[in-house]
């Protein structure tokens, strides 16, 4: 048996004359599990932000290097990727946790069955950590205009302490930066929460578009707190059980409300199409959260089970299913671009100069074997690509999200590559599962 | 990771037992399985085909990736483990207890490791 779909690992080797460790160290842009905030270097350091430090708990995985520096705990191959940990990783290990490489991060991608893991999400509840994404507290004068400016749906909407909007971040070619949930509280202060992989890059930007505007804006990562996704039609029970003193506050959350209670963040959001709390806590109180979940019957999941039910659900993947050189009007978020009102916005002249030029759809296998990304899908307006394609755990079969040549519709059949044989697959319109059920 | 004695191996992780009657079964090993996850899809040669050694004549897909199996040794297929087409996890629960296909081998296996070259190679890996 050879796997023929799966990327290499890294290469751990230490070469000969490599680069000294001190002088790596001071390029990385990551921030430590014990609350130190970095910042990107040549970022204009935000107003009020701590100088940067080198971040001192960061760990590589592996056998065998020295520190080059007395008092760094930092093992570091030159070649290989210097793998970042969230406040949890110590109860990943402890858990059996499968762990791989996610945009940088040592992260568990299952802990036994991802296919259990999904299950158990969509049947009760499952818990997720995903302390790795980047809460990023906006605050001064001119937030809500920067904000305003800055994505490309509109925070003007967002009017009750609390409420949150999903948005796409633009560049001036109107191409996706990073897909990000917006919370507001005041005109004065909102908190977004931006993709792990993309955080660095999306703060270098965010603190350019300041800086270039002269905005009275400070932004603010909060690497000093964990975030735990608890999912499912149980999960806010759950949570409450293990959390009863905050239950009045956050009973009454709508869909895409959150309430902030100062040591707990309580947002009812999620990746996986089920009811939930995406919860922020203070590094430090993470694992013992995560541990009480755990005993109250929250099934840890991993980043496989993520996969299968945010694509389920019709959720997009930063990275697969849009990137820099995607407009959001190609890649189905459409819905979150409020062109509505003449608000000027980065990206805003570039959608309205080029418009949609590709259709964003759905795809369903109607024969065995698993759609991928990458995946040439041939049409009868053309040909076309898989952006995120897997094994739906909750319907039986292949889905995926593809883009193709406008003028392909729900009911056409197209045929996908599946490692050189032609398969065919029927166009559908996301999302696949809604409450557990099939919709298509 | 679970490497039974009485099994021969490939470096291509397939395990191979010797029946009574001189015929062979075949199947993954349980480190095959664990390396690639929650199995979702399995394709199985067809009876009466005939493989040689080393041959792609199976896959087996999970939600991570696809994955050709091969022939240990040259033969004709015959029989195949409908159950692990309908039911692929059973794979993951036992990898030596969910046999994929049966051959009349041609040659013999003395090409193939035994459980301790077998576990050292898997140990090489990682």
């Amino acid at each position: 048996m050879r796997e023929t779909g799966e990327r290499p690992a890294e290469d751990r080797g230490a070469a000969e004359g490599a680069t000294p460790v001190i002088a790596q160290v001071t390029e990385l842009s990551c921030a430590s599990n014990s609350g130190e905030i970095a910042v990107p270097r040549g970022a204009p350091t935000p107003k009020g932000h701590p100088e940067p430090r080198v971040p001192q708990t960061l760990r590589q995985k592996d056998r065998g290097a020295q520190p080059a520096v007395a008092g760094f705990h930092l093992f570091l191959f030159p070649e290989s990727p210097l793998l970042k940990r969230t406040p949890l990783f110590d109860t990943h290990v402890a858990a059996g946790a499968r762990l791989v490489d996610f945009g940088g991060w040592e992260m568990p991608v299952n802990y036994g069955s991802q296919i259990e893991e999904h299950h158990a999400v969509r049947a009760a509840a499952g818990m997720f950590d995903v302390s790795h994404m980047c809460p990023v507290d906006v605050t001064g004068a001119d937030a809500r205009r920067f904000l305003a400016l800055l994505l490309a749906n509109n925070v003007d909407k967002l009017a009750t302490p609390g409420k949150a909007l999903y948005s796409a971040m633009l560049n001036e070619a109107g191409g996706c930066i990073d897909d990000l949930i917006v919370y507001f509280f005041t005109p004065e202060r909102y908190r977004l929460v931006v993709n792990a992989g993309t955080a660095d890059k999306d703060l270098a930007w965010m603190g350019a578009v300041v800086a270039a505007r002269a905005l009275e804006v400070a932004i603010q990562p909060r690497r000093d707190l964990a975030m735990i996704a608890v999912q499912g039609p149980r999960a806010r029970e759950l949570f409450w059980q293990v959390r009863p003193a905050a239950r009045a506050a956050t009973e009454g959350l709508g869909n895409f409300m959150a309430a902030d209670l100062g040591e707990l963040f309580v947002a009812r959001t999620g990746y996986t199409g089920e009811d939930g709390f995406e919860v922020m806590v203070p590094a430090q109180d993470a694992a013992r959260l995560w541990a009480e979940l755990a005993a109250a019957g929250v099934k840890p999941a991993g980043l496989g089970a993520r996969d299968t039910l945010r694509l389920e659900a019709g959720m997009n993947l930063y990275g697969n299913d849009m990137d820099e050189g995607v407009s959001p009007l190609d890649a189905g978020l459409g819905w979150t671009v409020d062109l509505k009102t003449p608000r000027d916005f980065i990206g805003r002249a570039a959608l309205e100069k080029d418009g949609q030029r590709a259709a964003f759809i759905g795809l369903k296998m109607l024969d065995k074997g698993v759609l991928r990304g990458h995946q040439t899908v041939t049409t009868a307006r053309g040909a076309g690509e898989i952006t995120s394609g897997t094994f739906s755990p909750t319907l039986g079969f292949s889905i995926a999200l593809a883009r193709v040549p406008l003028g392909v519709a729900a009911g056409d059949t197209v045929q996908v590559d599946l490692r050189g044989k032609p398969v065919n697959a029927l166009v559908v319109k996301p999302p696949f599962v809604r409450h557990g059920k099939p919709l298509i | 990771m679970n490497v039974p004695e009485n099994l021969k191996y490939t470096t291509s992780h397939e395990w191979v037992r010797t029946e009574a009657d001189g015929t062979v079964t075949v199947g993954i090993t349980d480190f095959a399985q664990d390396a690639l996850g929650d199995l979702v899809f399995v394709e199985l040669p067809e009876a009466g085909r005939n493989l040689a050694a080393g041959e792609s004549c199976a896959v087996v897909e999970s939600v991570k990736a696809a994955s050709d199996v091969y022939a240990p040794v040259a033969g004709e297929v015959i029989a195949v483990n409908d159950a692990v087409k309908d039911a692929p996890e059973q794979i993951n629960g036992d990898a030596f207890a969910a046999w994929m296909w049966k051959m009349k081998p041609a040659g013999d296996l003395s090409s193939l490791m035994n459980a301790e070259a077998y576990r050292q190679n898997i140990a090489a890996q990682n």
